[in-house]
């Protein structure tokens, strides 16, 4: 029997129900090159023990017939959602020894389908981050290496961690969280998949919050078809979140197509940026080739106020985020810092100082400037009227289209420390992923191909409110047609 | 405020001393060293972002929810609380089935 | 309603602090957070029960834990807009909830989830009631500017460790009102009359308890001093001032606080301060100092609250009667002195049994509310006193209160017998015709029985009855006393003095 790490979320599920070999085989072999996968720092908790609690139980309901949509499968978590008995710290310092006696209503949903947990995979502190190197608990490594050269590859971030362990056979898939490309950055990254659904389609109860109007579970595995299973466990409304979305979770794996006959795809213009890489630009025809190949028709769109959405995102994101924050305060739980004769307030702010990295006081201070007496209405209102006309383009390019393809990213991966000295160089990592994420659309990445030096690249598919379907199966032609095999074969 | 007051507010570039303003507002501790560095940066992120002031957008309504969707509200009925030990189980310090802080003066 | 603009000719306040440079007038608004009613939180399904053990009434969502999110109670959300129709205010039919961003130990999230930029109720007024010995000549109507919803932060105790304060977060996330005056009151006695009339209309809603021992309802008082006709001057806030005499007393302290710092040649600070109630002196609060820049901005957790016409109109349909209402048809329609109207409406507790009572006389109102109001105030309500005890404990139920109305009115008890068996009521809780019958305290109109005891009384008092005969009338008082008292006062008294103005030729 071939490795078990070589399968996905499909080859698991269907393998464990015929019984080819049993849940706790998939589960013992994840747990085996998650731990040989150490060098990558993609864990920052192992949950060896849950894994295998879940697959026994898989093992014991398949002895009675009783199958569920994810038994036998195991899967990584970003340490963003909230596990009950398990160390949750979004990568940071301040969450340091914070056990949740809650479980996030996606792990909730996840768990109650049979999949166990492998561990809390690293990510950019608070999800604050393109390049996973922002975590308080060290980068995480991409499996994949330029050819001929060993410096360390990003992985993407802020779901770094994911991509890491997906793109490295330590998990067959996990969950990531996108606020401003998260999700689909990193896919890019490492070569595997992943999707950001409509904001609202999987609720944010139990996730620690980022950026509130723009935070969104989602799912990256492998390929399209572990990716629409993947997020259709997760997805479904949810009373205890307010912003969740009242609707049936439609059965996108069942209903996959790869046929876009009749379908229109719009390649926004605004996106041919200055000075995009030739093999960016080489890439997206490459795109267009295969969905029209697909039987799509290809149509020009224009998306005039592409070029605000970042700046609007960089004022929009921090100040959510300045005051979703201010929790961290040292009173209910994570660290506290005390110095000799502090008051409140000094113990407020030592413990916040010692317990947020660099990044995430950059983006709080941002953030509680914008908001601050007379400039409230000049950013932060401003950027929610730019952000407003952001979601009109969308809504008239649906008139002439049902897709939008671009490059997921403008380059592909970087080497660690080549980008932190200048935290806008970082942020325009995000510029194509950014415009879906302010207008809530749901939006994904699939591998491409490969650039000059052998790393991999992505394509993004932006699609219509509540439309991940056409957006899954837009991605699956392009994935039967652009056969990327390749794979980063293990250094570590 | 309209658009073009707003642009000529937000130019206004920042400095140590609104820095540290800022930063005590977030509470955050900053050493002078920390104040020196944050400035330019300051400055370079506020800048880039500036460019939203060239657009128009003069009538246009803020942004409300990202996708139409209305608040759901609760019915009136207790399904919570009961769960001091759960709620005080993290505390860094928790006395009595209190949260214990250092003592604040009104 | 806007303030100024008012439906009847208002006397200015007369209220003047006498300062060494001369008179100066106080300017008074107020800002009253009242709890709504309801079972559970605001935005958690916690309890909101009042005393339960420390930290019991919390939910992760009030204790801010890591991903915890707000759902709003929609029981909050239509006692909110009851109390603005109440108020004659406007509905917004779209509001919304914003974060105010400031780092205390009772806030948790570090933001308290409140409504600046969109709030659910408009502008509005009440009018205050004239006060002559109060120094408020005539009615007066006090500016509503708007009404919102938000959150209460949980309590600090600082007594139970030398070093240490300690956190309870049961009242934290608690549904509250802010309703906000304009400044429109120019004495304590005004500002006073207002929270009184507000406590009134909260309770005839039924959208707050007005208890404020439990903290119920809680005023924030802006007061500024100036003199008379001159433009306002700087304010101070005092906070959380939870009864109407300490709002009263923090205002007269506040004030002429103010005006010796002015006339000192100092100037007065827009600042928070505290009221201490056993100095009766307000302070400034060290804890609020920087305070000032709140970062308001919409929460991204919640979205719009929109209502439609058919959810306002189902409130304003299941509006109960207010004060002013109530008092007008009391004093029209039942014909009661606007004393009584006023005493009677003033609580709608008092209102209620009163109606009752009337409805128990099975009479029509206005034949038996004159009555009945009287004996409500002097008796009912002096017995209440002298027992410690509230309208709702009240030994007595309207029926039996009825009852004793009714043996009255038909002749069956003088006003003598029927305060003996209101005595009697009051101890054993019978019924009123049950101790006539049992004690025999019928009154009697039996002439011959009078007659008999009317020739006694004359016979033992033959030379007053020859005084009298005299031309001394006044000592006709004393025949009728000297009957009564023989008859135990059961005679009826009318019978007594036609048979002895007979008998005395
Ligand atoms: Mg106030
Ligand atoms: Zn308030």
């Amino acid at each position: 029997m071939s490795d078990l790490t070589d399968f996905g979320v499909t080859a698991l599920r269907d393998g464990f129900r015929k019984g080819d070999f049993s849940a706790r085989e998939a589960a013992d072999a994840f747990i085996g090159a998650m731990e040989a996968g150490r060098p990558l720092n993609a864990f920052l908790v192992e949950t060896p023990d849950h894994a295998i609690a879940a697959a026994e139980e898989a093992d014991r309901g398949r002895a009675v017939g009783e199958l569920r949509a994810l038994s036998g499968v195991p899967l990584g978590i970003k340490d963003l959602f909230c596990t009950a008995g398990y160390q949750t710290t979004a990568a940071s310092h301040i969450l340091e020894g914070f056990v949740p006696t809650y479980e996030s209503t996606v792990t909730a949903k996840l768990f109650g389908a049979g999949a166990g947990m492998l561990g809390k995979l690293n990510l950019d502190q608070f999800a604050m981050g393109s390049s996973n190197e922002t975590s308080a608990y060290g980068n995480v490594i991409s499996p994949w290496r330029r050819a001929g050269d060993s410096a360390p590859i990003a992985p993407g971030g802020s779901s770094g961690g994911s991509s890491a362990a997906i793109a490295a056979r330590l998990a067959p898939a996990a969950t990531g969280t996108d606020t401003g490309g998260s999700i689909r950055q990193p896919a890019a990254f490492t070569g595997i998949s992943g999707i950001k659904p409509t904001y609202g389609r999987c609720s944010r109860w139990g996730i620690v919050a980022f950026a509130s109007s723009l935070d969104q579970a989602g799912a990256m595995a492998r390929d399209v078809r572990d990716c629409a299973i993947l997020l259709e466990a997760m997805s479904g409304f949810d009373a205890k979140d307010a912003t969740s979305l009242d609707v049936a979770v439609p059965r996108w794996e069942a209903n996959l197509s790869s046929n876009l006959n009749g379908k229109k795809v719009g390649i926004p213009k605004e996106y041919r940026v200055d000075g995009m890489p030739a093999e960016i630009e080489a890439l997206w025809e490459r795109g267009i080739g295969f969905l029209r190949d697909a039987g799509a028709e290809i149509v020009d769109v224009s998306l005039p106020h592409t070029r605000q959405a970042l700046p609007a995102y960089y004022i929009i994101a921090p100040a959510e985020a300045s005051s979703n924050l201010a929790r961290y305060d040292g009173v209910r739980y994570g660290l506290r810092v005390l110095p000799d004769g502090a008051n409140l307030q000094d113990m407020y702010a030592a413990t916040r100082a010692e317990g947020f990295g660099p990044e995430v006081k950059r983006r709080i201070l941002i953030g509680t400037y914008v908001l601050s007496a007379g400039f409230y209405d000049a950013y932060y209102t401003k950027a929610q009227k730019v952000r407003a006309l952001i979601a009109r383009d969308f809504e008239a390019a649906w008139a002439s289209c049902d897709l939008l393809l671009t490059p997921t990213a403008p380059s592909a991966a970087f080497a660690l420390g080549e980008k932190t000295a200048d935290p806008i160089a970082m942020y325009l990592n995000d510029v194509f992923t950014v415009p879906a994420s302010l207008a809530g659309l749901p939006a994904m990445s699939v591998p491409g191909g490969l650039d000059a030096q052998g790393l991999p690249l992505g394509l993004q598919i932006i699609g219509k409110p509540l439309d991940e379907q056409s957006v899954l199966d837009a991605g699956l032609a392009i994935e039967e047609r652009a056969g990327f095999s390749a794979r980063a074969e293990t250094w570590w | 405020m309209p658009d073009g007051v707003a642009a000529s507010r937000a130019t206004m570039s920042v400095d140590a001393h609104t820095v540290r303003r800022i930063a005590s507002l977030a509470r955050i501790a900053v050493t002078d060293g920390e104040v020196e560095a944050m400035v330019p940066e300051f400055n370079n992120i506020l800048g880039w972002i500036e460019q939203l002031s060239e657009v128009d957008t003069d009538g246009v309504a803020p942004l409300a929810a990202v996708i139409p969707n209305s608040l759901r509200l609760r019915d009136d009925i207790v399904t919570d609380g009961d769960r001091r030990d759960e709620v005080l189980k993290n505390a860094p310090q928790a006395e009595h089935g209190f949260f214990a802080v250092p003592k604040v003066i009104e | 309603m806007v303030s100024g603009d008012v439906t009847m000719a208002q006397a200015a306040s007369t209220y003047r602090i006498q300062g060494a440079t001369g008179e100066w007038e106080v300017v008074i608004g107020l800002e009253v957070h009242a709890q709504i009613t309801s079972n559970a939180k605001l935005f958690s399904g916690a309890s909101t029960t009042f005393g339960a053990e420390p930290n019991a009434n919390v939910s992760l969502v009030d204790a801010a834990m890591p991903g915890m999110l707000p759902v709003p109670n929609a029981e909050c959300i239509r006692q909110a807009v009851r109390t603005g129709l109440a108020l004659g205010a406007e509905i917004h039919r779209w509001s919304r909830f914003d974060r105010k961003n400031y780092f205390y130990a009772d806030l948790p999230q570090g933001y308290q989830i409140s409504q600046l930029y969109h709030p659910l109720v408009g502008e509005g007024s009440l009018v205050i009631e004239a006060d002559e010995k109060a120094g408020i000549p005539t009615p007066k109507t006090i500016g509503i500017e708007r009404l919102h919803v938000e959150q209460d932060a949980g309590k600090l105790i600082h007594d139970q460790h030398p070093t240490r304060s300690y956190v309870d977060l049961n009242r934290s996330g608690v549904a509250l009102m802010e309703i906000v005056s304009r400044p429109d009151m120019r004495s304590p006695a005004e500002a006073g009359a207002y929270v009184r009339k507000l406590r009134s209309i909260l309770r005839y809603v039924g959208s707050c308890d007005g208890n404020m021992e439990e903290g119920s309802m809680r005023a924030d008082v802006n007061v500024s001093v100036r003199r008379p006709g001159e433009p306002f001057g700087t304010r101070t806030e005092t906070k959380n001032v939870n009864s109407v005499r300490f709002v009263m007393a923090a205002i007269e302290h506040e004030a002429n606080r103010q005006v010796d710092v002015i006339e000192g040649g100092g100037a007065i600070v827009q600042e928070t301060r505290l009221f201490d109630p056993d100095k009766g002196v307000t302070r400034s609060m060290r804890s609020k100092e920087d305070a000032h820049d709140y970062r308001y901005f919409p929460d991204p957790d919640l979205l719009p609250l929109e209502l439609s016409e058919a959810f306002v109109e189902e409130c304003r349909a299941g509006l109960p009667e207010l004060p002013d209402a109530k008092r007008a048809r009391y004093e029209g329609v039942l014909g009661l002195t606007p004393y009584a109207a006023g005493v009677l409406t003033a609580d709608v507790a008092v209102a209620r049994w009163f109606e009752a009572l009337l409805a128990a006389t099975g009479k029509d109102g206005a034949e038996v509310a004159k009555a009945a109001s009287n004996w409500l105030i002097s008796d009912l309500f002096g017995a209440l006193n002298r027992l410690g005890k509230s309208i709702d404990e009240s030994p007595v139920s309207p029926a039996q209160g009825a009852e004793l109305l009714g043996l009255v009115a038909d002749g069956t008890l003088s006003g003598s017998l029927a305060k003996q068996v209101f005595e009697i009521m009051l101890e054993t809780g019978d019924d009123p015709a049950r101790i006539v019958e049992e004690r025999g305290l019928k009154q009697t109109t039996d002439t011959g029985a009078i007659e008999a005891v009317i020739a006694e009384v004359l016979a033992a008092n033959a030379e007053k009855v020859a005084e009298y005969r005299g031309g001394k009338d006044k000592l006709f008082g004393f025949f009728v006393g000297q009957t009564m008292k023989a008859m135990a006062g059961k005679a009826n008294p009318g019978v007594v003095n036609d048979l002895l103005k007979k008998a005395l030729g």
